[in-house]
């Protein structure tokens, strides 16, 4: 739950000395109290509306959507990233967010070929290959196999992909916000692999989706058989029709892109088929001019949501810094976060729960005096991975491999609270 | 409702006229118990029950596959040709079909119009600043070609081309990226996985393990790491997120 105890007790009083501040202790004390209205305030001494009038019933809202006072908080997408909308990407509004969770309507999206509109009567999901009887499932079919319930996190392999060569989108939705983390439900794809009687000399699945661009891509037998489910639900409901509807695969820990939508075909064959998305695409160019292929997994990485450049700071003294931290190889053990450009570090407050392959939430509780910040979050994983600096990354890598950019993230917070995506050395 | 009734009730008919046809629900039925799973077959990890078989006995659910279904789906190719229909087709047949239905978005020459994809060229920038990703710089597998565009091309009318089509597409890229010379050429499931493209050797399998190790067990520093610290680059200056005006030629 909470931090190493290596770490404990934690140097609060040099970590926030390191920031210009008092200590904890003594923050309360020199913070400005905030001064007396001098006029009462009429949203208390006056009857509103809504104290006085009925509001709507129990039969005008029979599917809720968020007060309209939320309706800035939307996915967002780049128009010049990509040539067209249908095979494009948007944004999950991670400044907005709270808790580990990602609302199924703010999940972001990454299509092929636009969102596929199947109606789960006229869908089927086929296996064969090497198996000792292909086979043909409905949705029905589907539904009345043993079922489980998991949390996690699918990040994007391209997340962050435009700052390999420097800061570029000012936002931690642009910069990070191809992930989202739900609760799937579905069927272990082992149970499937049962029913159709996987033969030994099978190696490689290939996924493929209904959609028109019919994404395929190759998958190691010995991961499907591990934590692969075939999902038909997200936070409780059926998959949105932009997350797969009806169906979809969730490996647990590894790109997006081999979470195949809308799954239609899963054939079962002795080696990979070098689809077009495990070679021309989701393959990494270092900088020798070779590449590396199959890069499933995406390693542990943070970044501080609150605050960064769409949600600046706005107060003085007290204030939240919050984040979310996630690695594909296991849990996270441990999120420290520096003020001053990562000359001093203090382990953050983890909250909520802990699980494999999920997002995980963590908090610095903080009084800001107005100083300059330079923010950043470094997560530790379970498995001892630390998550390395940008430039770490460039050293090993280069700058033109796209994927897989797991680096650490700096973000600048000026005097007047407003807060820039910067790099620092 | 009633609206979505109907087709349901068609596919339960349909599903019954197969389970009518008699042997298919002879080999199903006779799936054998829990007791056929082999223990030897299985090196599985428990799972998280302690009690739960290693390999999961059958429940019986879903139908045979019948082969004009895998047919019409089993469409992939690997590098290895399995999969290649029967078919053929020149560089001329692949240009002439490739300015119909391709050049609007990828050009002429598929040097790529506007933001869509480069199809050619490119070869000897892998190590560039900017390195342009071709089919003729970048892909390692010819099968990939065929594949990609048999199922997913033309953009927004997929799975309309016939096998001759694509191997003449094939070809035509071929020949655009210099791989093969002359406009004669004529490419089939017989002569297909003799081609080989530029950048095959140049993949290797995923080595983050070991070539990155050190990110790995380390204590990271926590106090006094570094004695100054500066800005090196901002967004800002760039400009390109979303509401603001200028926008980067991007990959």
């Amino acid at each position: 739950m909470s931090s190493d105890p290596k770490t404990e007790p934690l140097d609060r009083r040099r970590f926030l000395g390191a920031a210009g501040l008092a200590g904890a202790g003594l923050a309360a004390s020199a913070l400005p109290l905030r001064a007396q209205e001098a006029k009462p305030d009429p949203l208390i001494t006056e009857v509103q509306d809504w104290n006085r009038y009925l509001g709507e019933g129990v039969d005008k809202r029979p599917y809720g959507t968020p007060s309209p006072f939320e309706k800035h908080i939307v996915r967002r997408d780049v128009s010049w990233l990509t040539a067209s909308p249908d095979s494009s990407v948007n944004f999950t509004p991670l400044h907005e967010l709270d808790g580990i969770i990602t609302p199924s309507g703010l999940c972001f999206e990454r299509h092929h070929g636009g969102i596929a509109e199947i109606n789960p009567a006229n869908h089927r999901l086929m296996i064969h290959g090497l198996v000792d009887k292909p086979l043909v499932f409905t949705m029905e079919d589907i539904r009345r196999m043993p079922r489980q319930n998991h949390v996690h996190f699918l990040e994007c392999a391209a997340n962050s992909g435009m700052e390999w060569r420097g800061a570029q989108l000012n936002g931690c939705q642009f910069t990070h916000g191809m992930i989202h983390n739900v609760m799937y439900t579905g069927v272990p794809l082992k149970l499937l692999l049962a029913e159709a009687g996987l033969k030994p000399s099978a190696k490689w699945l290939m996924l493929e989706g209904a959609d028109a661009s019919g994404m395929n891509r190759s998958l190691p037998v010995e991961k499907a058989l591990d934590d692969v489910l075939i999902a038909f639900a997200m936070n409780g409901e059926a998959l949105r029709p932009e997350q797969g509807y009806p169906l979809r695969a969730v490996v647990p820990g590894w790109e997006g892109n081999i979470w195949v939508k809308w799954l239609r075909r899963i054939e079962a064959g002795d080696k990979p088929w070098q689809a077009r998305e495990e070679t021309s695409k989701y393959t990494d160019l270092l900088a020798d001019g070779r590449s590396r292929r199959y890069t499933f997994i995406m390693d542990a990485k943070s970044v501080v949501t609150n605050p960064s450049p769409q949600a600046p700071l706005k107060h003085k003294g007290r204030n939240v810094l919050s984040g979310l931290a996630w690695s594909g190889r296991g849990t996270i053990k441990r999120v420290d976060v520096t003020l001053d450009g990562g000359r001093n570090w203090q382990s953050a407050r983890i909250d909520g729960p802990v699980l494999e392959k999920s997002l995980t939430r963590f908090y610095v509780d903080f009084d800001w005096a107005g100083q300059e910040l330079l923010i950043q979050s470094r997560a530790m994983d379970s498995t001892g991975y630390v998550q390395p600096t940008k430039d770490e990354l460039r050293k090993v890598r280069g700058v033109n491999s796209i994927y897989h950019n797991n680096g650490i993230q700096t973000w600048h917070v000026r005097p007047n609270g407003e807060t820039e995506n910067v790099e620092i050395a | 409702m009633s609206r979505s009734l109907k087709p349901v009730l068609l596919s339960c008919l349909a599903a019954l006229a197969i389970i009518g046809a008699g042997p298919l629900i002879a080999q199903t039925a006779k799936t054998p118990p829990a007791e056929k799973a082999a223990p030897a077959a299985s090196a599985q990890a428990p799972a998280a029950t302690p009690a739960a078989p290693a390999k999961p006995a059958p429940l019986g659910l879903g139908r045979l596959a019948l082969p004009a279904e895998i047919k019409a789906w089993d469409i992939d190719v690997r590098p290895d040709g399995v999969g290649l229909p029967p078919g053929k087709g020149t560089v001329r047949q692949g240009d002439e079909l490739f300015q119909a239905q391709c050049a609007s978005c990828h050009g002429e020459f598929g040097q790529g119009n506007g933001r869509w994809p480069v199809l050619a060229g490119g070869q000897g920038t892998l190590t560039a600043d900017r390195p342009e990703k071709t089919i003729g710089s970048f892909w390692p597998d010819l099968s990939t070609v065929y594949d990609y565009i048999h199922r997913a091309m033309p953009f927004g009318n997929a799975q309309s081309l016939s096998p001759d089509d694509t191997y003449a597409l094939t070809a035509y890229l071929l020949f655009l990226n210099d791989i093969v010379k002359d406009e004669d050429f004529e490419l089939s499931d017989k002569n297909f996985t003799s081609v080989k493209l530029p950048n095959a050797g140049a993949f290797y399998d995923d080595d983050r393990e070991t070539a990155e190790k050190a990110f790995w067990g380390k204590e990271p520093c926590m106090t006094n790491c570094k004695p100054e610290v500066k800005i090196t680059g901002r967004a800002a200056v760039l400009d390109v997120t979303p509401d603001s005006k200028s926008a980067p030629k991007v990959d």
